[in-house]
């Protein structure tokens, strides 16, 4: 596979057969894995009922996490109490993990508001712009440095800042601003990056002539490349990034070598740009399935677990299918009023000239 | 108790003192540090308050701005410093994207209480790119507040009013009149700052400037008095929001309107100004609002930036104007 390193991390063959590698071991227990694949399973439910909503008009626009789950899931549950996520836009399997309402990740994309879910404290808001997060996390992480939050002795009083981002972005001005600010003070960021292949059209080598990875050297801090389509794997090397950043031992990147099974958006037509033999083939590698297959074989799973989890997930679908009715749309009243943290007496002229407009319309009683 | 000081150095004293009142303001920018900025303006405060607080960033706009969106984010309220005017574009999509938009793309949950310092406008004789008035961009920008000083009063109190708001804060400063001398007065309750000041009170017409035209519309106006006219100036202080009150109040006196300022003329604050005077006051005046500003060339090669720039002349030539309607 172009782009593919000989010295990407594997733990969980597309086989599902364990594998194992030098440096890294996954050091949670099967429960564990029990658990991921179920957060996969959901992760990939709920994709497929917001690209349904799309599809019947409940939704403006849906990026696809589809493929992307091993990558999420893996990342996400090696995150602890206090560290923090800037995300994309196709996140949503890590805010799932962190139990951001999935509801209100649709309201963004239904066009209620701009993404004003709770917990932006722990998962930040989605960026549109490439890239943006990525500065924004390692200002956050300087902070987490001034405020003595880094190398402490007791691991609960540590924390650090994973920056999502993806192939395209690492074109991005200010995704590679980030990198030198990172790398300049030393700051607990991690910057995780999906490639999934494609910047909507636009394949990996367009970016980089290099494995992304390896580009991670030039700015002074480790990278590496791991299999995003293995949990096991993912996981065990954003624990060790993560933990890195926690003790103080500054930023790295993870290049997590996945594939956008979907559409960009599902604005896209990824026929195209793409085969049909690539998406086949990457079918293949799929990260449920050989989870699947691995936790079978080990006896983890049966056939009674894996119909409950199906049921579990038809479930969660129809609850997202329902939650949609309860989405409220921000009125213009609250748009003017959120400008400014300060009153604005400009703005609130044109609040009062916009509600007296409005009122033009009622009937006179 | 007051002390007579240049407008940098009372724009350090304002830094500092924003600096030991709160912990979580800190300021960041290229050359700041151990330099004290190019222009002095931090000079000191390093040393004082150590490298997490007053920190030189690489040299990087956009990651300047970025990092900043972060840390307050994270709490802190950070003061940045951009070197020139013409090196804010690198920063731009920054500003107006994330700094501007954040509070209501979070629906009022999160807030960006940052300052972002801009030494601006010509005059001194720079190479290119160190002599723009960007402020138009910014005013346009919903989300932002920006602020300018003239004196070192002002200087002084406004940058920390501005470090107080919970708004993103655009600061610009006069470049060319940073060793201008003035009294600043630690004591006394400042003007809020978004609110225009009537500097010289008069009858025939108001001369309306901010930052660095300020001095030039008190020239001018002392050469209209030799002159036999009586003009009312008015430093305009904000630019975003405007304070519409102090500005109608004295037109709807004075009947007659000048706006001044070095950015170009076409979609700038004077195109704004006499947007709304003429929608408030259009029976009450006697002649439309006119406009002193640079004119719709990039900024110009030194050597001929006097021929740009609005001097006490060209604005004269406009009050005549004015007058003869």
């Amino acid at each position: 596979m172009q782009g593919q390193s000989d010295h990407m991390v594997q733990l969980l063959t597309p086989e599902g057969v364990r594998v194992e590698h030098d440096d890294f071991e996954f050091t949670g227990t099967t429960e564990d894995l029990v658990g991921y694949l179920k957060d996969m399973v959901l992760a990939r439910r709920f994709d497929t009922e917001a690209t349904a909503l799309q599809r019947h008009g409940e939704l403006g626009l849906w990026p696809p996490v589809l493929g992307q789950e091993a990558s999420q899931v893996g990342s996400a549950r090696a995150l602890m109490g206090k560290d923090v996520v800037f995300p994309t836009y196709r996140e949503h399997a890590v805010a799932m993990c962190l139990g951001v309402p999935m509801s209100q990740v649709l309201a963004l994309f239904r066009g209620c508001n701009a993404g004003d879910w709770e917990l932006l404290e722990r998962f930040r808001n989605y960026q549109i712009i490439i890239g943006s997060q990525t500065l924004h996390a390692t200002g956050y992480a300087m902070g987490l440095q001034y405020d003595g939050m880094v190398g402490n002795e007791n691991p609960d009083e540590n924390a650090m800042v994973v920056a999502y981002h993806g192939d395209g972005a690492s074109s991005q001005g200010d995704v590679n601003e980030a990198y030198v600010f990172a790398a300049s003070y030393n700051a607990p960021v991690v910057f995780f990056c999906q490639n999934n292949q494609y910047a909507i059209s636009e394949p990996m080598a367009l970016q980089s002539r290099i494995p992304l990875f390896q580009r991670a050297q030039g700015f002074g801090f480790p990278g590496l490349q791991v299999d995003g389509n293995d949990v096991l794997a993912v996981h065990a090397t954003s624990q060790w990034a993560f933990n890195r950043a926690r003790h103080g031992e500054g930023p790295s990147f993870i290049e997590a070598f996945t594939y956008r099974m979907g559409a960009h958006t599902t604005s896209d037509d990824p026929s195209k740009y793409r085969r049909d033999a690539e998406t086949a083939e990457w079918r293949g590698r799929d990260p449920i399935a050989r989870l699947t297959t691995y936790l079978r074989s080990e006896g983890a799973i049966d056939d009674a677990h894996m119909a409950s989890l199906d049921q579990e997930a038809k479930d969660y679908g129809a609850s997202i299918r329902a939650s949609i009715a309860g989405l409220t749309d921000k009125t213009m009243d609250e748009q003017f009023r959120t400008v400014y943290a300060e009153e604005s007496v400009a703005l609130e002229e044109q609040r009062r000239e916009y509600a007296d407009y409005l009122a033009t319309f009622e009937e006179p009683a | 108790m007051s002390e007579t000081l240049t407008l940098a150095k009372a724009l350090n004293r304002g830094l500092r003192r924003a600096l030991q009142a709160n912990p979580k303001v800190m300021l960041a920018g290229e050359d700041i540090g151990k330099l004290g900025g190019v222009f002095r303006i931090t000079e000191g405060l390093q040393s004082e308050f150590g490298e997490n607080r007053v920190v030189d960033s690489p040299l990087a706009e956009a990651g300047i701005v970025g990092t900043a969106v972060g840390l307050a984010m994270r709490g802190y309220r950070p003061v940045v410093e951009i070197q020139f005017d013409g090196f804010v574009f690198p920063g731009f999509d920054q500003i107006v994207t994330q700094v501007a938009k954040m509070h209501a793309r979070t629906s009022g949950r999160v807030k960006m209480p940052m300052v972002i310092r801009i030494p601006y406008g010509g005059g001194v004789g720079a190479i290119e790119h160190h002599s723009e008035s960007p402020e138009g961009y910014f005013v346009h920008t919903p989300g932002l507040k920006v602020v300018t000083c003239s004196s070192p009063n002002d200087a002084y109190w406004m940058i920390q009013q501005a470090i107080s708001s919970d708004d993103p804060v655009v600061f610009l400063e006069p470049k060319r009149r940073y060793h201008v001398k003035g009294q600043v007065n630690f004591s006394a309750r400042p003007q809020p700052m978004h609110q225009a000041n009537v500097l010289r009170y008069g009858t025939d017409a108001t001369v309306l400037a901010y930052g660095p035209m300020v001095k030039t519309a008190l020239d001018a106006a002392e050469v209209a008095a030799e002159e036999g006219h009586s003009l009312e100036v008015i430093d305009m202080r904000t630019l975003s929001p405007i304070d519409w009150v102090t500005i109608t109040a004295s037109v709807r006196r004075t009947r007659r309107a000048i706006v001044v300022h070095e950015a170009q003329r076409t979609l700038g604050v004077g195109a704004e100004i006499a947007a709304r005077l003429h929608k408030d006051l259009f029976y009450v005046m006697e002649s439309p609002v006119l406009r002193v500003t640079g004119y719709d060339t990039p900024y110009p090669p030194s050597k001929i930036e006097d021929e740009f720039l609005p001097g006490v002349d060209r604005i004269m030539d406009a009050v005549d104007a004015s007058l003869a309607y």
